[in-house]
C-alpha cells in the first residue's frame, strides 16, 4: 500500500544533498524503499545535484593526477584484487526471515540485525525499545519502538528534528493518523502526544539528529524517554 | 512573395543538440565498464575531477584532502561504471551521489543509507517504460533551463542546500530569514524543476 505520509521536500533536498545525518538519513532511506513516489522525488533530487556539480569552475588537479589514479589502478594489490571480494553483502541469516526483522525493509533491517524479537527492552509501561544506532558523533541516533495499543506517549516537543517511520501498527497524534510507511516529521515547532491508536503492536522507528545544535529554538520542554 | 523575397534569410542558429555534453560521458561510462577503456576513463577523468574537486572545496575541505577526494571519487567511477544505468541518472548525477556519499564517510566516519539496488530490480514494474524517459541529453537541458529560471532566492537556498553543508535552521539562520520561508523556497524551486523533468512538454 503507497504511504500517505511522506517527508518535506526540504527534507529530501537535505538526504540527497548529504546534509542529513545518517539517523534521519536511515529513516529516509527505508521510507523510500517503500514508496515509489519519494524515489522519484529523490532521483530528481540527485539529478539537480549533478546538474549543479556540472555548473561548478572546474579546480584543475596535480598534473599527474591521472597517471597516478592508473598507477593505483594497476598496482598488484589494486582495484583488482581488493574487488575479488563481494562488497559488504551480509551474510544471508537464517533465523531472520522468522523474527519480526523481516518486516522491516532495508536498508533499515540490516541496521537491527538478526534476533530482533528476542532484543525489546521495556523502558515503560506498554513500550519497549531497541537500540537500532549508537549515537553518532553528531548526535544523532535511531530506535526502533514497540507500542502497546492504547498506550500514550508523554507529551513533548523537540531539540531538532524528530523522524517516525511506521513498520506496523498505527499511531496518531495532533499532526494526523500514521500506518504502515508512513513518515511523520516533528521539528522545533512541534509538540505531540502519539497514542498507539490500533488493536496490534504499533512498532515504529524514530530518528533524531544532534538535539544540542537547536537549543534556544525552543526550551527543551521534556525528553520524551531517556535516550531519545 | 517578392518582398520577401528580398529580404536575407537568416536561419535560427541551430540549438545545441540534445545531449551534447552527456551521450559522450555515458558512451565513455560504457566503454569503461565494458574493456576497461583508459581514453575514455581519460575523458571521464578530464571532465569530472575538477569539478568533483571544486564541490569538495566548496564544502569547506582543504587543497589535500578535496584532491584525494576527487581522486577517490575516479577510483570508484573505474571500479563501478558496470553499475551505471543511463536509463536512471545522467552520467553527472551519478557521479555526485558517488562524491557526496564518500565525502560523508570521510568526513564523519557515517555512510548516507541508500534503498538497495536489489529492491530496485525487484520493483522495476514501478519505473516508466524506458521510452517514457527523457533523452538523458534532454533531462540535463531541462534541468539546467530550469536551475537558470529559478529567483535568485530560490537559486540561493538551493545552493546554499547543496554547497553550505548546513541543516536548514542554519541555513535559515544565515540568510536571517524564518525556516518556514527557506522551506517554501526550496519548494517552489522543486516545483519548477519537477515540471521542467515532467512528461509534459514545458
Ligand atoms: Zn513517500
Amino acid at each position: 500500500m503507497m504511504p500517505k505520509h511522506h517527508p518535506s521536500d526540504a527534507l529530501l533536498v537535505a538526504y540527497g544533498s548529504g546534509s542529513l545525518g545518517e539517523a534521519l538519513s536511515l529513516a529516509v532511506a527505508t521510507h523510500l524503499a517503500r514508496c515509489p513516489l519519494c524515489r522519484a522525488a529523490a532521483a530528481e533530487i540527485d539529478a539537480l545535484g549533478g546538474a549543479l556539480l556540472e555548473e561548478l569552475a572546474p579546480e584543475p588537479l596535480a598534473a599527474d593526477a591521472l597517471s597516478s589514479l592508473f598507477a593505483r589502478i594497476d598496482a598488484p594489490d589494486g582495484w583488482m584484487r581488493r574487488d575479488a571480494a563481494p562488497v559488504r553483502l551480509p551474510a544471508p541469516n537464517p533465523c531472520r526471515a522468522l523474527d519480526g526483522a523481516a518486516l522491516l525493509p532495508e536498508p533499515l533491517r540490516s541496521y537491527v540485525g538478526p534476533g530482533m524479537d528476542q532484543r525489546w527492552q521495556r523502558i515503560a509501561p506498554g513500550v519497549r525499545r531497541i537500540e537500532v544506532m549508537p549515537r553518532t558523533a553528531r548526535g544523532g541516533t535511531a530506535h526502533l519502538l514497540r507500542i502497546a495499543p492504547g498506550t500514550a506517549l508523554p507529551h513533548h516537543g523537540h531539540g531538532g528534528t524528530e523522524l517516525t517511520l511506521v513498520f506496523a501498527g498505527s499511531y496518531a497524534d495532533e499532526l494526523g493518523r500514521y500506518t504502515a510507511g508512513d513518515i511523520a516529521e516533528a521539528d522545533g515547532e512541534t509538540r505531540h502526544q502519539p497514542i498507539a491508536d490500533s488493536h496490534e503492536d504499533c512498532i515504529c522507528l524514530i530518528a533524531t539528529d544532534a538535539p544540542l545544535r537547536f537549543t534556544g529554538l525552543v526550551g527543551r520542554l521534556m525528553q520524551p524517554f531517556i535516550g531519545l | 512573395m517578392f518582398a520577401t523575397a528580398a529580404q536575407p534569410v537568416t536561419p535560427p542558429p541551430d540549438p545545441p543538440p540534445d545531449g551534447a555534453a552527456v551521450e559522450p560521458l555515458a558512451a565513455a561510462l560504457r566503454a569503461v565498464a565494458e574493456r576497461h577503456d583508459r581514453q575514455a576513463f581519460a575523458l571521464l577523468f578530464g571532465h569530472f575531477a575538477p569539478r568533483v574537486k571544486a564541490y569538495m572545496l566548496k564544502l569547506g575541505m582543504p587543497q589535500a584532502r578535496a584532491e584525494d577526494l576527487a581522486q577517490e571519487t575516479m577510483l570508484t567511477v573505474w571500479r563501478k561504471a558496470g553499475l551505471y544505468d543511463p536509463a536512471r541518472a545522467e552520467p553527472a548525477t551519478w557521479v555526485f551521489t558517488i562524491a557526496r556519499n564518500l565525502r560523508i564517510d570521510a568526513l564523519r566516519r557515517e555512510r548516507h543509507p541508500e534503498v538497495s539496488d536489489e529492491l530496485l530490480e525487484q520493483q522495476e514494474d514501478d519505473r516508466p517504460p524506458a521510452d517514457a524517459l527523457l533523452a538523458a541529453g534532454q533531462r540535463a537541458r531541462r534541468l539546467r533551463a530550469a536551475l537558470a529560471g529559478l529567483s535568485p532566492e530560490q537559486a540561493e537556498v538551493v545552493r546554499l542546500s547543496f554547497f553550505a553543508d548546513l541543516a536548514h535552521p542554519a541555513i535559515a539562520e544565515r540568510l536571517n530569514l524564518p525556516l518556514g520561508t527557506v522551506k517554501s523556497r526550496l519548494r517552489l524551486a522543486l516545483g519548477k524543476i519537477r515540471k521542467a523533468l515532467g512528461d509534459e512538454d514545458p
